[in-house]
């Protein structure tokens, strides 16, 4: 074994690389959870819709965001897309896009498998009633499938903050992208990449305990 | 008017896949009667119920309730899921698995109709919820959530939410087949109770001593059609069909 001193003080002195690039990875991640879930919503309700257009249309774009790699897709929107519709975008825009619309394909599955798991009866009792379908969705199955949709949609919102890390090809200034720009500078990768993967660690650490305790929520509240 | 007749169904007509499960039904119920859908499982008694208020629907026929008919012949044009929810607001249905709202306290779900079907305000609906609770005997039991109750309770809850929207009729869909034995007679008194007080009713149940007491008329049906049909006390004592006849010896005057 080859003897290594650490020197993590030299890593310290670029904190605030650390720092800022940690902001740029928490915002991208909040960005992109809020707006993979929108769309993901979308898809999942078009899923489930009467007219057979939707549901290819929105199969179409879930099985490909699925079935592609993160890392094409992004290099797709920020280098093809433009060539194609001329509309120069950077990288930012490009990586909020990609990124939503990945997370999207994922949140519509979980989203349309929780609303079929609610038992038909609680739609048959609320048409009954007099609503609307539409209201059926609204006051009686979504407030019941979200409850068994947030541990899943948990854990592919942790699977996106680190999904983000990817956005340093596109030299969006993330976490790993200050990273590289250090241990260039420093020479020091070990200490760097080790601090880099402590810090993705130490954010996503908490977030797991939170979605642990809600599916044992879960789990006694069945 | 002069027409006393509360539901009127002529010529209704439903198959799933190849298979009718309803050929020309015909049925009139009076104002104010009750009515006993009876007969073997897959007779079709289930699915005409559920065409009464839309749940299904029809490929043929018409179907009356109150003022408010539909036609389902031919290119007649499907309604909107407006009009449909309408239709069905003026129809009270109890179902067989009760189907509570489970994220909803017990006074909640008889509160949710009023509410979010006919825009009452919150305390009216409440005010209404509880007095509905009281009637079928759990005025205690309003803020628990469903899943505390007994499964007779929760069918009581069952018919004070459908009783919540002042329904022109009420549809009973085998209330009690889930129901342990010794939980059936509190939900068919609070039926009792309902029929004594004039509600138009239609019950497709299994509980032939509840028939023939509760019910005016019974309907006997047997794949999709409607085999005999008359007062209740003389279909069950003295059928007129053999096939009647066979389905109701399996009963030996249970109940």
């Amino acid at each position: 074994m080859i003897s290594y001193t650490w020197h993590f003080d030299i890593v310290w002195q670029y904190s605030r690389l650390f720092l800022a690039g940690t902001g740029v990875t928490v915002g991208l991640t909040i960005a992109v959870v809020t707006l993979g879930l929108l769309v993901g919503l979308v898809a999942g309700l078009m899923q489930l819709a009467r007219s057979p257009v939707l549901r290819w249309a929105s199969w179409a774009y879930i099985e490909m965001f699925r079935l592609t790699p993160l890392l094409v897709l992004l290099l797709w929107f920020y280098y093809a897309l433009p060539m194609l519709t001329g509309i120069k975008i950077d990288a930012l825009t490009a990586s909020i896009i990609t990124l939503s619309l990945y997370g999207g394909s994922f949140y519509a599955e979980v989203i349309r498998g929780g609303i079929v798991s609610i038992e038909p009866g609680q739609s048959e009792a609320g048409l009954a009633l007099g609503m609307t379908p539409a209201r059926v969705m609204r006051r009686i199955v979504l407030p019941q499938a979200v409850k068994r949709m947030i541990p899943p949609l948990m854990n592919q919102s942790i699977i996106q903050f680190k999904n983000t890390s990817l956005v340093s090809v596109l030299a969006v200034p993330d976490l790993l992208y200050q990273g590289q720009v250090v241990a260039m500078d420093t020479y020091r990768a070990l200490e760097v990449y080790t601090v880099i993967a402590a810090i993705y660690f130490v954010v996503l650490l908490p977030l797991t305990v939170i979605v642990k305790m809600a599916e044992r929520r879960l789990a006694q509240s069945n | 008017m002069t027409d006393t007749c509360k539901i009127e169904i002529s010529g209704l007509r439903k198959s799933f896949g190849s298979l009718p499960v309803l050929r020309d039904i015909n049925l009139r119920v009076e104002t104010g009667s009750v009515v006993a859908l009876i007969g073997p499982s897959g007779s079709g008694k289930s699915t005409l119920l559920r065409c009464i208020n839309l749940l299904v629907i029809p490929e043929g026929g018409r179907i009356r309730v109150g003022g408010d008919a539909f036609s389902f012949d031919g290119d007649a044009k499907l309604s909107s899921a407006r009009e449909q929810a309408r239709f069905r607001s003026n129809t009270g249905m109890v179902f067989q698995h009760f189907n509570l709202f489970p994220h909803m306290t017990v006074v909640q779900n008889v509160m949710e109709g009023p509410i979010s079907v006919k825009g009452m305000p919150k305390a009216e609906a409440e005010a209404r919820a509880r007095k509905l609770l009281a009637k079928v005997g759990l005025n205690d039991k309003g803020d628990v959530f469903p899943s505390k109750l007994s499964g007779g309770q929760k069918q009581r809850v069952a018919i004070a939410r459908a009783l919540a929207m002042e329904p022109a009729v009420m549809l009973f869909d085998e209330v009690t087949s889930a129901l342990d034995p010794e939980l059936v007679g509190e939900v068919l008194g609070v039926m009792r109770d309902l029929a004594a007080d004039g509600m138009t009713m239609i019950i497709v149940t299994h509980e032939m001593g509840f028939a023939r007491e509760v019910a005016d008329r019974v309907v006997f049906m047997r794949d999709g059609i409607i085999v005999e049909e008359g007062p209740a006390r003389e279909v069950i004592e003295t059928p007129k069909e053999e096939t009647t006849r066979v389905f109701l010896s399996h009963f030996h005057n249970r109940g």
